[in-house]
């Protein structure tokens, strides 16, 4: 049980704040077609403004509350800037996105890096996440159970706006059949403006998130978007349960792997993983059934 | 396709397939075994020493990565060249920097290095940061016979004619930190670091001086750098039970490192960390987690000398400035004087003259945290060793003070514990 | 577009050559020429991704794991020349007593190296291609996992310290074939071998592209359920193309190692293969010599505008991508075409839907 118990625990918070990470993607790209490699960075601004709303609210029990929906709103303008900006031109063609996005990400980590002090800045966890609970006589850091609830709250929380609210239902008639969306009067560049809000806006609750477990600095963002968008292609796109899925699995696998074998190794064997099964399964965990041949 | 197109092609092809061989050939020079004894044809300087400026090179990665730790090292030498030309300059000439970038890229390093020292005709490079980097100069700077001032401690194990090193090597940071370790009565430690060359060869040692201090190592663990999620390592450190963790990871993956280790229940009081890449200028970016642990250096923004203050003074005063000296910083401080005083001793910006005042006489510089001298032989500087402990306000109060400064020993000669033959292969090794 | 003028491109390779063969040598320092033969090594990797994206599609984001076959297969055996009979000095520290592993063996023999350069990424990209394009693994899903392999790659070389030099990489090469390096001669012999290799792509891509197979590649990339209809296996097609850029980016990775003296991780790993998208992007990614010239062109200003003005490099190649992409994405070897069109005016807009229909296409 030693062997299995506290790398199953850790690997669950670790695959919480993936699909965090990974949840902003999962609408922007599983739902959109774009493929936002600034992701990353929106998730780093997240992590500043939970620095920032510290700096006007002193106390960390309250500052971390507070910053969680401020960074929503704040990474989700970022996003929208973006669409507005330079996304909508391209949506016809989506791999282009890719390489306009990089282009977005490095200017977004030198501006950071020249914005803040260079060595980063810190982020205080609440007092109230202080502690461990006691699981099967193993501890578990209350901070990981934080990150699972919050990750929880989200996927909730997106899965029921667009499950029932009626901006929902406008943006999955839109990507099941965009011309089909316009013509019954749904407009569409609301709906994307509005989709890439809250994906972006997404990646700052993770930000938020990231700022508890590492450091807060321009490169932050770097670490995750590859492993997320491995997340979101290994889910199947446009599946909120394969994302879930997708994540827990590769976060309890990286944490299993570290815990038997070594951290690099791990990240190495967890990135195979998904890539053979990618080729197994190119279509991901679930796949929307459609009629079109590709 | 026609038959002129055809012709055309053959013919062009043709044509650059017995150019390139024909250049190839004819452009063939020394091959193993021909080579002159006693270096290469290359190594005339360029250095232009008639004017009243003499220019030197400064490189540091300013973009990427590691521009997180290397901008203030690289602030420092603008601060310690501009205080030098406002006392008079090196043999009467002000200093005249190029400023490079190495992008966090080692490859860049070798080429900016080569660009310093060929193109801008430096007399000296000074910079660095990761071993990395430093290892990527070292070739360039033997083929062409320059100099470059490293200024960061490092895992020792290397004295390159053309390099000189003013940081700690490990009998002056790391085993210092062993000693102190063994005086708090440590039986069981933990290695905690980056997976790269520094902490693999930082910890390969540690556990040669732990086996003679009795001390015993239940568990070492590697991250790589750029990761920060260090919680299922913590885990395992956790289930290790030590009583200190030795801790040589680098970055910001110490920030993820604190952190996981406060969530795990970890603290100061029960199991303390001690590290030798955290220091003034990392330790407010790691929260309060950090509070209570140690750290080993040869250089404290707290020690108590009237040189220490004036240079914390000039430096917050100077533009851009961080604010707080840490032991990196001082050692780069330290470079560039350090050049001064070698060349005002040479009477010459000449490399080879350069050397040999290093190795006839004992240079000294009265640097912030003491009195430093020179190993002519070996190129590294004596330092004393310090213990510091993190206070609420990020500075380090000093806990352990090495007996005298500590001789600079790359090689670990004077230390039986290491194995001679591992030294003599290393030797043999670094050529 | 695809109806390339042969003769003016041929003519365009020899001005090329001429230029990168004699003129560059004679005019250059020995720091910019070795500077040039960096950039080279980018270009002949560019040249090989022109291919398999700008003419196939397959926008190859992990082009750095070819790239290492190569640069780490010459890496090795350079290693082993300088260190003669004994174990590398870097391998010393970690186990003393320990023997050379296993797969540094061979790369004693210079027969065994050359070899390795060019079939590792053969068989390495055949394995993997047959994989991906026989599930019809396409698009962006390609271009994350190629990238993610890149990653994984660079996490293993960089871990594996004792095997691979980890972070540090390899460096400290004395000979090259026996030849010394230090000698600029010498150095001057390894720069024009880099050029006569990229010249040598850049004529083989020249005559892939006029072939029926560069015509079949391009009916691939812009619509390959049709292709797949008139009884080709597009699959096939697109093997063949990402097994020769895979070949070229290794070929340009093997030369780059005498060339700069070090191989590192990060030459490798994610950032790395963006950058040589980079100028791909920006030369014109379906063009002859748009992806050689926009990478030499990038890799120039890598190395002159990141030493006068380091922070603002990264602004610009930030808006470089962002710019080109969004307003010329058939890169700046597309201007003259556009200026011609603006000059004819209106009315009469050149081959328009052919252009835009083709990075439709790209797309899954």
């Amino acid at each position: 049980m030693d062997a299995l118990i506290p790398p199953l625990l850790n690997g669950s918070a670790q695959g919480a704040l993936l699909l965090l990470a990974a949840l902003g993607l999962s609408l922007t790209f599983g739902q959109m077609g774009v493929i936002n490699m600034a992701h990353g960075e929106f998730l780093m601004i997240g992590a500043f403004t939970a620095y920032l709303v510290q700096q006007v609210i002193d106390s960390s029990d309250l500052s971390i509350p507070v910053a969680l929906p401020v960074a929503f709103v704040v990474a989700g303008l970022f996003g929208l800037l973006l669409e507005v900006s330079i996304i909508q031109w391209m949506y016809r063609r989506p791999l282009d996105t890719l390489l306009v996005t990089v282009g977005v990400s490095l200017i977004l980590q030198q501006a950071a890096l020249q914005i803040f002090p260079s060595q980063g800045v810190p982020v205080e966890k609440p007092g109230w996440l202080d502690g461990q609970l006691t699981v099967l006589g193993y501890d578990w850091p209350l901070r990981q159970v934080f990150t699972i609830l919050l990750a929880t709250v989200c996927v909730a929380a997106l899965a029921a706006w667009l499950k029932y609210t009626s901006f929902g239902r406008r943006i999955r008639a839109t990507v099941h059949n965009r011309d089909l969306a316009e013509t019954a009067g749904i407009s569409t560049r609301t709906v994307d403006r509005l989709t890439f809000f809250v994906g972006s806006g997404l990646a700052g609750v993770a930000g938020v998130a990231a700022s508890l477990i590492g450091g807060t600095n321009s490169t932050m963002g770097a670490q995750y978007i590859i492993p997320a968008f491995l997340v979101v292609a290994a889910g199947g796109i446009g599946q909120l349960k394969g994302t879930i899925i997708a994540a827990l699995g590769v976060g309890v696998g990286l944490s299993c792997f570290a815990y038997w074998t070594t951290g690099s190794l791990a990240q190495v064997l967890a990135f195979i993983l998904v890539i053979v099964f990618l080729q197994v399964r190119p279509q991901g965990l679930f796949t929307v059934r459609t009629r079109s041949l590709v | 396709m026609s038959t002129t197109s055809k012709r055309l092609r053959t013919l062009v092809a043709a044509g650059a397939i017995g150019t390139t061989v024909a250049l190839v050939l004819a452009g063939c020079g020394a091959k193993a075994g021909d080579e002159t004894p006693g270096g290469s044809a290359a190594a005339s300087s360029c250095v232009d020493t008639s004017g009243d400026t003499i220019k030197l090179g400064f490189l540091n990665s300013l973009t990427g990565g590691m521009a997180i730790s290397e901008k203030t090292v690289s602030n420092v030498l603008h601060m310690a060249a501009d205080e030098i030309n406002a006392s008079g300059g090196i043999l009467k000439k002000k200093i005249k920097y190029v400023q490079e970038d190495g992008a966090t890229d080692w490859p860049t390093f070798a080429e900016k290095t080569e660009k310093l020292l060929t193109q801008d005709c430096v007399g000296a490079i000074f910079g660095g940061w990761t071993s990395s980097s430093r290892k990527a100069v070292k070739p360039v700077v033997e083929k062409n016979n320059g100099l470059f001032f490293y200024p960061v401690q490092y895992e020792g194990l290397e004295a390159s004619p053309n390099i000189y090193y003013t940081g700690a090597t490990t009998n002056q940071q790391i085993i210092p930190a062993m000693d102190f370790l063994a005086s708090k009565g440590v039986k069981n430690l933990f290695l905690a670091g980056s997976d790269y060359v520094f902490p693999r060869t930082a910890n390969a040692i540690i556990k040669l001086y732990a086996a003679k201090l009795g001390i015993k190592i239940v568990g070492e663990e590697y991250v790589p750098l750029d990761k920060d999620d260090w919680t299922t390592q913590v885990a395992k450190i956790k289930a290790a039970k030590p009583d200190f963790i030795f801790n040589t990871i680098n970055g910001s993956s110490n920030v993820g490192f604190i952190k996981a280790y406060y969530d795990a229940g970890l603290t100061a009081a029960t199991t303390p960390i001690i590290s030798v890449s955290i220091a003034e200028e990392e330790a407010p970016a790691m929260g309060h987690e950090v509070t209570g642990h140690y750290a080993s250096w040869n250089y404290f923004q707290s020690l108590k000398t009237d040189t220490n203050q004036k240079f914390i003074d000039s430096w917050k005063a100077y533009p851009n400035s961080s604010g707080v000296t840490s032991d990196p910083m001082e050692a780069a401080y330290i470079s560039l004087y350090l050049y001064k005083a070698l060349v005002e001793a040479a009477g010459s910006f000449d490399v080879t003259a350069v050397n040999a005042a290093a190795k006839k006489n004992a240079i000294t510089f009265a640097a912030p945290e003491g009195t430093v001298t020179l190993d002519g032989e070996n190129h590294h500087i004596s330092k004393p060793g310090h213990i510091g402990q993190i206070n609420a306000s990020k500075q380090f109060d000093i806990v352990w003070s090495s007996d005298a400064f500590i001789k600079p020993d790359p090689f670990l000669k004077g230390y039986d514990w290491f194995p001679a033959n591992v030294r003599d292969q290393l030797v043999k090794a670094a050529g | 577009m695809t109806k390339l003028k042969p003769h003016l491109s041929l003519g365009g390779i020899g001005v090329f050559a001429v230029l990168l063969l004699a003129v560059a040598p004679s005019v250059l320092t020995d720091h910019w020429l070795s500077n040039l033969g960096k950039y080279c090594c980018w270009a002949i990797a560019a040249v090989g991704i022109g291919l398999a994206w700008g003419r196939g599609g397959m926008l190859v984001m992990g082009q750095g794991v070819f790239f290492a076959l190569g640069a780490y297969s010459m890496a090795m055996h350079l290693t082993l020349e300088t260190a003669g009979d004994g174990v590398p000095g870097f391998m010393v520290l970690y186990d003393p007593l320990a023997p050379l592993p296993a797969f540094w063996e061979p790369f004693r023999s210079t027969a065994f190296t050359l070899l390795a350069i060019v079939v590792l990424p053969v068989v390495a990209a055949g394995i993997l291609g047959y994989a991906l394009f026989k599930r019809r693994v396409k698009g962006a899903y390609f271009a994350i996992l190629t990238q993610a392999l890149a990653v994984a790659l660079a996490t293993l070389v960089s871990s594996t310290i004792r095997e691979t030099g980890g972070d540090t990489g390899l460096s400290d090469f004395k000979y090259f074939f026996g030849y010394v390096l230090n000698d600029p001669a010498n150095r001057t012999m390894v720069y024009l071998i880099t050029a006569g290799l990229l010249v040598a792509c850049l004529l083989v891509v020249w005559q892939l592209y006029r072939s029926r197979f560069g015509e079949l590649l391009v009916a691939t990339r812009d619509a390959e359920e049709r292709v797949r209809f008139l009884g080709y296996d597009p699959a096939n097609v697109k093997l063949v193309a990402f097994v020769g850029a895979a070949l070229m980016a290794s070929i340009g990775g093997a030369m780059f190692v005498p060339i700069v003296g070090i191989i590192t991780p990060a030459e490798i790993g994610a950032a790395a293969s963006i950058l040589m998208i980079a100028g791909v992007a920006f030369g014109g990614r379906a063009s002859l010599f748009g992806p050689a010239l926009g990478a030499i062109a990038v890799g120039w200003g890598q190395s002159s505008l990141g030493s006068t003005w380091p922070e603002g490099w990264t602004y610009i190649i930030g808006l470089l991508f962002i710019v080109v992409i969004l307003f010329l994405p058939k890169g700046l070897s597309s201007l003259p075409a556009r200026f011609r069109a603006a000059r004819r005016g209106p009315g009469e807009p050149l081959a328009a839907p052919a252009a835009t229909r083709q990075l439709e296409g790209v797309t899954s």
